[in-house]
């Protein structure tokens, strides 16, 4: 199987470690990961904020960039389902016909991180060892776009000596909402606040969660609190055996 | 698709003149501190209870989609079923009326209370009369128009705008009543006892004591519909009070405004909303007062019956195939009490009678997205909409559809493109260049590393200041994913 890592525009440019994470736990499970230098984004951006043209060139880009692999794996729940949800749509509605051809061929080759890990390699026990009390965030993309369920949790619970505690109020919106966050960034602002005060109710050292850019919102929240909260992609946990962090 | 008689947002309502966008309204309802707690607290109850008594159907899942099949078929053959309803109703003894905008329909209801000799009206609680401002047209008649659901007489006691489809007057506790009925209420007819408490028994007394004067009094009624049933001409209006009930059985005129979508095929039809319907908006297994009436019955009820159908940018709404799917809401507010946007900023922030995940996506579509641009984009797309809403609306697709109408309207209406629309082409530029990419992330490490103090930037330029207000920025890594990868990957492949 050729595995091929879709970093996600987020994570190459602010969140590297994740990328890197994601590379350590699929080695450690044996998988030889490859990172196409062609990639970019997947254009949610674009789509989002309502640019749908702008998008095209992106989706066709990570078409042409990932359509040899057998799988392609992300570490965003929200880039996957832009490219699930929404890459057919702007291919039938912008592209040739061989674009919309390559894009419904790949669409289900491409799978979030967890999903990948749970469901098409079958493993909950990566390896992982991290002896610090951690509290899980699931992203709105992770629980009601691609219905992760318990996918990640699963994975957490599995990482030995965590001490996994549960977020208060976790299935709200942390208020981040992409250019929301700019556009509204006062009711953005009041979710966040109270998405933080959850955080900090739980005594968790560490909040994890399956998109990075929701936890940068959160941990920007938590650190103009002067919080010591870390936000890390899960994907971090899941790679470290030492129980440290980079 | 373009309207072969193109007819004047300003003729249609919905929307209050002179609001503002949705940011700069939601920003004053945000210092609000006790409408806030207001909101918090009442949200909060109704989606423990609406979650609870979805929970109890084993066919939950299953009503939903039929209530979606049911309203997509009769909004493909609207047309039919609407004429159907027509000759239901006449043949039952009622009249019929058509009115293609809110002035028309306003036109329509003047007339017939005007033709009654009356100039008082009592009204039962609807959002087709709050849609089309029909009070405040025919107070400009010379005709009171008299609210007598609970919420609604608060609000209109208040001189005040509804901020949540079902509950009107959510942003008020009952202190806030209180002082209302003992200020306001003597000015529209009996006043509050003396030594008013705001103790929710006393205030229902004074509010049935003030309405009851109403019913006894009224010869014209005006009621909104839930759904009318096109085989048998009966229409149907749910509520809790029963005060709707009155309405409806004692005057001698009834007068009745709905929207064109409101129209179900058969009862087996509604069969399947009126299980959704309650336990999808007041969180009961069912509402307390059902009443349906199939035009008039000697000796029993109005004499009188006339039903107004209402397009007023309906038919716009469906011609759009992706858009028509927001005319299949049945009203309940689930999105509005799951919404964690409405919780923070209330209904009146939408400037809109339909406020909330429905109302972003209704309002744009009945005026035109020009005249409520800034709604499609009052939602972080979190998709607790879609996954409460009890025929399947699939708000965030709906969102996402009319944010890139909002920006198509605003790129045809200006000759000079938004700074806006500049940034996100030159952001597709860098994004479709993985060299451009890679000279922009080098440039944003080292620009970023500098503005950083202690791993954190604490304020960012020029549009991204309002995020910078409340969040810290992490600095930038010293190198990205792609040129680590570079170093330490590309050799072993």
């Amino acid at each position: 199987m050729r595995v091929a890592l879709f970093v996600t525009c987020v994570a190459d440019t602010m969140f590297p470690d994740t990328g890197r994470a994601v590379v350590t736990v699929l080695e450690r499970l044996g998988h030889t990961v490859e990172f196409p230098q062609e990639q970019t984004c997947c254009g949610q951006l674009h789509f989002n904020t309502g640019y749908r043209p702008d998008a095209v060139p992106l989706v066709a880009r990570f078409a042409r960039t990932f359509a040899e692999y057998d799988a392609v794996v992300t570490p965003s729940a929200s880039c996957t389902g832009m490219i699930r949800d929404n890459h057919p749509l702007l291919a039938e509605r912008y592209g040739r016909p061989d674009l919309r051809r390559t894009v419904a061929e790949l669409v289900p080759r491409v799978h979030e991180f967890t999903e990948f890990l749970t469901d098409v390699l079958g493993v909950t026990d990566v390896g992982a060892r991290f002896p610090h009390r951690v509290t899980y965030h699931p992203t709105c993309h992770s629980l009601r776009g691609l219905r992760l369920g318990d996918r990640p949790l699963r994975l957490l619970r599995a990482v030995q000596d965590i001490d996994l505690v549960d977020l208060p109020a976790a299935d709200s919106c942390c208020g981040f909402g992409g250019t929301f966050a700019v556009k509204n960034a006062e009711t953005s602002g009041a979710m966040l606040a109270d998405k933080a005060a959850g955080v900090l109710e739980t005594g968790a050292e560490v909040l994890c969660a399956a998109d990075n850019s929701c936890l940068m919102h959160i941990g920007g929240g938590l650190s103009r609190r002067g919080s010591t909260v870390r936000t890390v992609h899960l994907a971090e946990i899941l790679a470290t055996t030492e129980g440290t962090l980079r | 698709m373009s309207d072969p008689h193109p007819r004047n947002p300003a003729d249609r309502g919905v929307v209050w003149l002179g609001s503002p966008a949705f940011p700069d309204a939601a920003r004053s309802a945000l210092k609000d501190t006790q409408l806030r707690a207001n909101l918090k607290r009442a949200t909060g109850t109704i989606r423990d209870k609406r979650l609870t008594v979805a929970a109890e159907l084993d066919d939950w899942e299953e009503l939903r989609t039929a209530a979606a099949a049911i309203k997509t078929r009769t909004s493909r053959h609207l047309d039919r079923y609407l004429l159907q309803l027509e000759r239901s109703v006449t043949a039952a003894g009622g009249t019929v009326h058509w009115a293609a905008d809110a002035a028309e329909a306003n036109r329509i209801v003047t007339a017939l209370v005007r033709a009654t000799g009356e100039r008082e009206v009592v009204k039962v609680k609807s959002m087709a009369t709050q849609e089309i401002g029909l009070n405040e047209h025919l107070a400009e008649a010379g005709i009171a128009a008299y609210e007598t659901d609970l919420a609604e007489l608060i609000v209109q006691l208040g001189d005040d705008r509804p901020s949540h489809i079902l509950v009107p007057a959510i942003h008020r506790n009952r202190t806030e009543i209180r002082d209302l009925f003992v200020a306001r209420m003597g000015d529209w007819g009996r006043p509050a006892p003396d030594g008013l408490r705001d103790d929710p028994h006393e205030l229902a007394e004074a509010a049935r004591r003030h309405l009851r004067e109403k019913f006894l009094n009224a010869k014209v009624a005006v009621s909104g519909a839930n759904f009318a049933v096109a085989d048998t001409g009966t229409v149907v209006v749910v509520e809790s009070e029963g005060n709707g009930r009155m309405c409806l059985t004692l005057p001698q005129t009834l007068i009745t405004v709905m929207g064109i979508e409101k129209v179900v095929p058969t009862w087996s039809d509604l069969e399947v909303f009126l299980q959704l319907l309650p336990r999808s908006s007041t969180g009961e297994r069912m509402n307390p007062y059902t009443s349906t009436w199939t035009g008039t019955t000697d000796g029993d009820g109005p004499s009188e019956f006339h039903l107004v159908l209402l397009d007023n940018g309906r038919t716009d709404t469906l011609a759009d195939t992706v858009g028509r799917q927001a005319l299949a809401c049945i009203r309940c507010s689930a999105c509005l009490n799951v919404c964690p946007v409405f919780e923070r900023t209330g209904g009146h922030a939408y400037g809109s009678v339909y406020p909330g995940p429905i109302g972003a996506v209704l309002t744009p579509q009945l005026v035109g997205v020009g005249q409520a641009a800034s709604l499609p984009f009052a939602s972080t797309l979190c998709g607790a909409c879609y996954d409460a809403c009890p025929v399947k609306i699939d708000i965030p697709e709906l969102l996402l559809h009319l944010r890139a109408e909002a920006v198509e309207a605003e790129r045809a209406a200006k000759r000079l493109p938004t700074a806006e629309a500049v940034a996100m082409k030159a952001a597709a530029a860098v994004l479709d260049s993985p060299r451009l990419l890679s000279a922009a992330q080098q440039a944003g490490s080292l620009g970023g590393r500098a503005l950083a103090r202690g791993g954190r930037i604490r304020r960012l330029p020029g549009p991204l200041h309002g995020w910078s207000d409340t969040r810290d920025t992490p600095a930038p890594p010293a190198e990205s994913f792609r040129t680590w990868w570079r170093k330490n990957k590309e050799g072993d492949r």
